[in-house]
């Protein structure tokens, strides 16, 4: 998998004075983008931009001097444009991403660069999917703090080996590049999806934390877990490198030691 | 002249689901399921495959690379092997762990790739047929298999059985 989307290595060189306030070396690149209106037109297209960027520069930059400066139609969500947010996933040369996380500089630029939007939502505009199914899943296992205990009068203390134990999925930024990367979800858009058990393993897993059965028991479900079939597709799309496949396989086996 | 905006949403409010109602028709849930099948049947490819290891091996050694090895196979051999409750036992084992294990692999790439329901209930009705088909003749084969057959009153051909 890996090795057929592979990016070739970079063409361009960023000289050492970059950062300094020297020149930087600029480059033409042509983005080719999904557009799809349903006011205009059932069918999506693809539209070419070439468009002059220089090698700081990332997708995200390249989407906006489409949008500002080119066709202003052009319709995707961003908002920190920092890759904290998660709002900006899209579907770049084939491959989940978030666009103000990938350089143009380490795309194949000698070819158009595709950009889509993620895979199995429903399509908005252009860019944009709906994302309350992705969202609806996450709710449903309940991805918040329940203590059964007397409430403390100062801070759940929890030691370092504890915290140590879901640190990796405290990550999620639920940007649904896993989600939507996944060949289960893309056929029916039932399985609760790689993100939603994420989060959930967030919760099962931390020691403060009294519902890890009842998430348990939801992610038992025919559309849980166990509709997972490990091919990597998540863990290789996440933006914040969370070995999602791993917190998957942790969580089977969280359901198997209570109930075999 | 009004333009009247539609919501961008899709689906429609009516979702039972604690949701913002919001969800399109395809990916809602149809209720949570009770039971652990899908658990179990996960566990069974597990097990079944760490067994089927082991008597696929040892079939394919017997047969293929004891002795004469692939030469010694004939009419004989098969007869010879079945006579005995050892070899009964193991073919029955991994027939019966085969098709159970196919099977349940089977309908998990159903599950996977059939996008209509009507699809996949065709599929399953093929693929449960097929192997309730199999299973049944090769149990039957297995337990009833006679190495001197004989039709009309004749014996037929097996070259190892007593003359009469
Ligand atoms: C030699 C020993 C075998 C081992 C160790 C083994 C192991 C496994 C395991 C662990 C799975 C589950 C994969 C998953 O859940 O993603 C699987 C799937 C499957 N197995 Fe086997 N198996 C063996 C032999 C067989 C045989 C003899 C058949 C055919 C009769 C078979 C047919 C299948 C099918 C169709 C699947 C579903 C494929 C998929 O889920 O991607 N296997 N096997
Ligand atoms: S696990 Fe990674 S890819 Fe999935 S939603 Fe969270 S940040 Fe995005
Ligand atoms: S815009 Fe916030 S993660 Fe990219």
């Amino acid at each position: 998998m890996s090795a057929e989307l592979a990016e070739p290595a970079s063409k361009i060189e960023l000289p050492a004075g970059v950062g300094g306030g020297g020149e930087i070396p600029s480059f033409d690149v042509t983005l080719r983008v999904r557009r799809y209106n349903p006011e205009v037109s059932e069918d999506a297209t693809w539209d070419d931009f070439k468009v002059t960027m220089y090698g700081t520069d990332r997708v995200l930059d390249a989407l906006h001097k489409i949008k500002w400066e080119m066709d202003g139609s052009v319709s995707f969500r961003r908002s920190c444009a920092h890759g904290v947010c998660g709002s900006d996933a899209m579907r770049i040369n084939g491959r989940n991403r978030l666009a103000c996380k990938t350089l143009l500089k380490d795309l194949d630029t000698s070819k158009p660069i595709t950009v889509e939007p993620i895979k199995g939502l429903p399509v908005e505009k252009d860019l944009i999917v709906d994302m309350e199914p992705f969202f609806q899943s996450f709710r449903e296992v309940m991805p918040f703090l329940i203590n059964r205990g007397h409430e403390p009068t100062k801070e759940r203390l929890q030691s370092a080996e504890d915290r140590e134990r879901f640190d990796d999925t405290t990550k999620c930024i639920l940007c649904a590049a896993c989600t939507s990367s996944c060949p289960v979800f893309w056929t029916d858009g039932q399985y609760f999806g790689p993100a939603a058990i994420v989060n959930a393993h967030r919760f099962i897993f931390d020691s403060r934390d009294d519902a890890g059965d009842m998430r348990l028991e939801i992610l038992n479900d025919k559309e849980g877990v166990w509709r997972c079939r490990t091919t990597f597709n998540c863990t290789e799309a996440c933006p914040r490198g969370i070995q999602v496949t791993q917190a998957i396989a942790e969580v089977k086996q969280a359901i198997l030691s209570r109930k075999v | 002249m009004t333009a009247t905006i539609q919501p961008p949403r899709s689906g429609n409010p009516s979702s039972g689901k604690p949701s913002s109602g919001r969800i399109a028709p395809k990916y809602r849930r149809s209720g949570g399921s009770k039971g652990n099948f899908e658990m179990l049947a996960w566990l069974f490819m597990r097990l079944s495959g760490v067994v089927l290891v082991v008597l696929i091996f040892g079939h394919l050694t017997v047969n293929l690379l004891v002795g004469e090895g692939i030469h010694a196979i004939d009419f004989g051999f098969v007869a010879g092997k079945w006579a005995d409750p050892f070899w009964q036992f193991w073919d029955l084992a991994m027939l019966w762990l085969a098709m159970l294990h196919g099977t349940n692999g089977v309908r998990t790439i159903i599950n996977d790739y059939a996008e209509k329901d009507a699809t996949r209930l065709w599929l399953k009705i093929v693929l449960y047929a097929a192997t309730t088909v199999i299973i049944v003749l090769g149990t039957l084969v297995i337990f009833t298999f006679n190495p001197c057959p004989v039709a009309n009153g004749v014996q037929l051909p097996g070259g190892f059985c007593p003359a009469p």
